[in-house]
């Protein structure tokens, strides 16, 4: 029996897709049977993020209306062939699918995948309702912000709520300078104001911007520090230990690869 | 010009956005539950009715600043106004 996990938010712009796609690919690398389900209707990008568009025939909203099979519905990767895309459709609204449709969806996927990861739409109306009715357990992914850091706490209430037990923090686009100089607030200062355990920390990268750019998520890129930290959080969603990334280490990796740049110019 | 590097030299911009996040949140998470703040209302009232007589109509409590009250630390704070009628007899 596969486990359902929802990527969520509440602030957009925070990284959810980007996370959701590094994280089905990461499992997907590791063997894993994967389905990425992008609960985004009306504004769907997993598919552009993952380099899947043109390859879209039908959506989640054909499938739970019956206009579909399931299996038609369910996009093959282009690296992994163990990881599927169910996209998102782009002409309706979050009204079109129910919470009920998403469970039933859910428990079908959950028969002969291991994993199946769903990207939630940032708010938490009808379509985060819709994305966490099938789900085991939520991942939030958070920046050090105070306006997405006061919106996880909400969606943590509203998690906690709907009676999903296990809920990890990914915290994303981490600077190490800054929070060194004392500019962005700390790890801690996070975990103590969320009270939930950490599942990781991604360091602000601009190897993520790039691969993007590309349509292959950064997981797969072996000289990437943010691809490392997907790999470790990966790990972690398997059961496997894997120590928290340094964050030194992150920056002086940073001043390494700025003076190798240089010289290479 | 003074006043900012005065400002900054006192407080980095990290530890501000901790002390206000945990005064937004404390007031956001205690909205969503409003019943909490009836509890603690009627709780108030039951133990100082062991004292004084209280004009339950008037009475005010809500979650706040420190720093409304003049204190320069910006924690949250619980800020009660409660009118008093006369004291009990003892």
């Amino acid at each position: 029996m596969g486990e359902v996990i929802v990527i969520t938010s509440g602030k957009g712009g925070v990284g959810k897709t980007t996370t959701s796609a590094n994280l089905g690919c990461g499992l997907a690398a590791a063997g894993k049977n994967v389905v990425l389900i992008d609960a985004d209707i009306g504004l769907r990008n997993l598919d552009v993020v993952m380099g899947l568009e043109n390859r879209i025939v039908y959506d989640l909203v054909d499938v739970v209306e019956g206009k579909c099979r399931l299996k038609q519905a369910l996009i093959k990767d282009k690296r992994y062939p163990n990881l599927y895309l169910l996209a998102a459709a782009q002409t309706k609204d979050k009204s079109a699918v129910s919470p009920e449709q998403m469970v039933k969806l859910c428990d079908t996927l959950r028969e002969e995948h291991d994993y199946i990861l769903i990207d939630c739409p940032a708010g938490i109306e009808q379509g985060f309702k819709n994305a966490i009715a099938g789900a085991d357990r939520a991942v939030v992914v958070a920046t050090p912000e105070v306006s997405s850091v006061r919106d996880a706490d909400r969606i943590v209430g509203l998690l906690e709520a709907a009676e999903i037990k296990n809920i990890r923090l990914i915290l994303n686009r981490l600077r190490p300078d800054m929070i060194k100089r004392g500019e962005m607030m700390t790890i801690d200062d996070v975990v103590d104001i969320l009270a939930i355990e950490v599942l990781g920390l991604v360091p602000d990268d601009e190897s993520v911007v790039m691969s993007t750019n590309r349509g292959e998520p950064a997981v797969a890129d072996e000289n990437s520090r943010a691809g490392q930290a997907f790999r470790n959080i990966t790990q972690r969603i398997m059961g496997h230990d894997v120590p928290i990334i340094d964050l030194d280490e992150v920056g002086g990796f940073r001043a390494w690869l700025k003076k190798t740049f240089r010289k290479g110019n | 010009m003074d006043f900012f590097g005065l400002f900054d030299r006192k407080q980095k911009s990290g530890q501000i956005a901790k002390s206000r996040l945990q005064l937004v949140l404390f007031q956001d998470r205690m909205n969503t539950s409003p019943e909490m703040i009836e509890m603690l209302k009627s709780d108030i009232i039951k133990v100082l009715a062991n004292y004084v007589d209280i004009d339950e109509d008037g009475l005010d409590i809500k979650i706040g600043s420190q720093a409304d009250g003049g204190s320069n630390d910006a924690g949250p704070a619980l800020m009660a106004n409660i009118p008093i009628k006369g004291w009990k007899k003892r």
